[in-house]
């Protein structure tokens, strides 16, 4: 029995279809989904996600978010989802440098909301990198 | 009947209005392209976290979290989404009418957009907040949005906080609609999302049919609550302001094409109506100079 995966983020729906794993970067670690798994909900955190989708493996880097597992479907939320050639360094680490200084200028005290938000763009932005570099 | 020159000042007038509105149809054209595109990129994402929600209601209940607690009480604030810019034709208005039936004649409002702000204060309605955003609407903006009336619901000051919005169908289609935000209703969800029954009210639907299932949770169930509520929160405000955008610009630019076609044909008529009379003159002419003639023989 195949494993129907979709990946959905704000901006458009990046895959949808059969597959026959998936791994997701949860909160706790990576966790590897076989047809027929318990039902799951976790939190993602920006990571890698790989799946094996007819006999190629693919993998994207997220952001975080969430996933939904089924005996049948996974449905993966995250804010981004990336490509390896989609992921441009230079543009990448300029959002990274543009991130530290706005959270450096910001009044940690007063906007926690723009602190977390900054250090979720650098959390994500990290994760593109590392797997954009990895094996190098 | 009018002389000539009051019809070339009318003809004249009306070409000048008909220029305008067609510049504005122009520029609605390229900002409905964009608005309606954000929009339906928007509807899978804010649709799959409403299925998450649905498929895990019944592993809580309403004690799990205080956003999902149901009050007795019955103060109610809304959060109205309305355009800045008149000229958009009767979206407004519907909004409005809709508000009216659909929302405690008591009730608080939270404004989006400038007009509906002055007809609160016109209906003498209590607003306790207004906020500006930027068009096309960046995530980042919508959540003081997300956040204020969160904490006006925590802090009890409401026990229901529902958005009003213009739902998006298409370029000639746009509804008004006013749905329940919070408490959110993790068990029992009746009532549909608005962009659920447009986009994809169907597979919500085939979701409703499964069996209820006993969900894991990482890393526990209280953390992925905390963290995905806020989140539907935020992301259903930030949809109903993108369809609100969609339907502005599609209704300014169905409004501004149906006056620049009345302005054209307005001037086909007066123009009509100018030869006419130009050429009745000129006949008139023509029969005084022959009498005259005539009258010299």
């Amino acid at each position: 029995m195949p494993l129907l995966l979709d990946i959905v983020t704000p901006e458009k729906k990046i895959f949808s279809g059969p597959v026959e794993n998936v791994y997701l970067p949860g909160v706790d670690g990576e966790l590897g989904i076989l047809p027929s798994h318990i039902g799951l909900v976790t939190a993602l955190q920006p990571g890698v996600l790989r799946y094996l989708h007819s006999g190629v493996t693919e993998t994207l880097a997220i952001g975080s978010g969430f996933a939904e597992v089924t005996d049948t479907k996974v449905v993966v939320l995250t804010d981004s989802a990336l490509g390896e050639a989609e992921i441009d360094e230079d543009t990448v680490e300029a959002a990274i440098q543009r991130a530290k200084e706005k959270l450096a200028s910001v009044d940690h005290s007063l906007d926690a909301e723009e602190v977390a938000y900054l250090q979720g763009v650098i959390a994500k932005s990290t994760a593109a990198l590392l797997f954009k570099r990895r094996g190098q | 009947m009018a002389n000539l020159r009051d019809i070339r000042r009318r003809i004249k007038s009306v070409k000048n209005t008909a220029q305008i509105t067609r510049a504005m149809q122009l520029v609605a054209a390229a900002k409905m392209k964009k608005a309606q595109d954000q929009a339906l990129a928007g509807r899978e994402y804010a649709l799959r976290l409403t299925e998450v929600l649905f498929s895990i209601r019944n592993n809580f209940s309403q004690e799990s979290h205080p956003l999902l607690e149901r009050r007795e009480g019955n103060r109610e604030l809304v959060l109205v989404i309305s355009t800045d810019k008149g000229l958009c034709g009767p979206i407004n208005t519907n909004l409005a009418r809709k508000i009216r039936l659909m929302t405690s004649a008591d009730a608080d409002f939270v404004t989006v957009g400038r007009k509906f702000r002055t007809m609160a204060e016109k209906m003498g309605r209590n607003l306790i907040a207004d906020f500006t955003v930027k068009d096309p609407v960046p995530f980042a903006q919508t959540r003081p949005i997300a956040k204020f009336i969160t904490q006006q619901f925590l802090d009890g000051n409401y026990d229901k906080v529902s958005i009003a919005f213009t739902s998006f169908i298409n370029t000639l289609r746009q509804e008004p609609e006013v749905v329940t935000l919070l408490p959110i209703e993790g068990k029992d969800k009746s009532e549909t999302r608005a962009f659920e029954a447009v986009g994809g009210g169907f597979s919500v639907e085939a979701h409703r049919n499964d069996p209820v299932r006993d969900y894991v949770f990482e890393p526990n169930p209280a953390e992925v609550l905390k963290a995905i509520l806020p989140l539907y929160v935020n992301y259903e405000v930030f949809q109903a302001i993108s369809e609100a955008r969609a339907s502005e610009h599609s209704a300014r630019m169905v409004a501004m094409k149906a006056a620049t076609d009345n302005a054209k044909k307005f001037i086909k008529e007066l123009t009509l109506e100018y030869n006419k009379l130009r050429q009745g003159a000129i006949t008139a002419e023509l029969l005084e100079i022959t009498t005259a003639m005539k009258a010299m023989e």
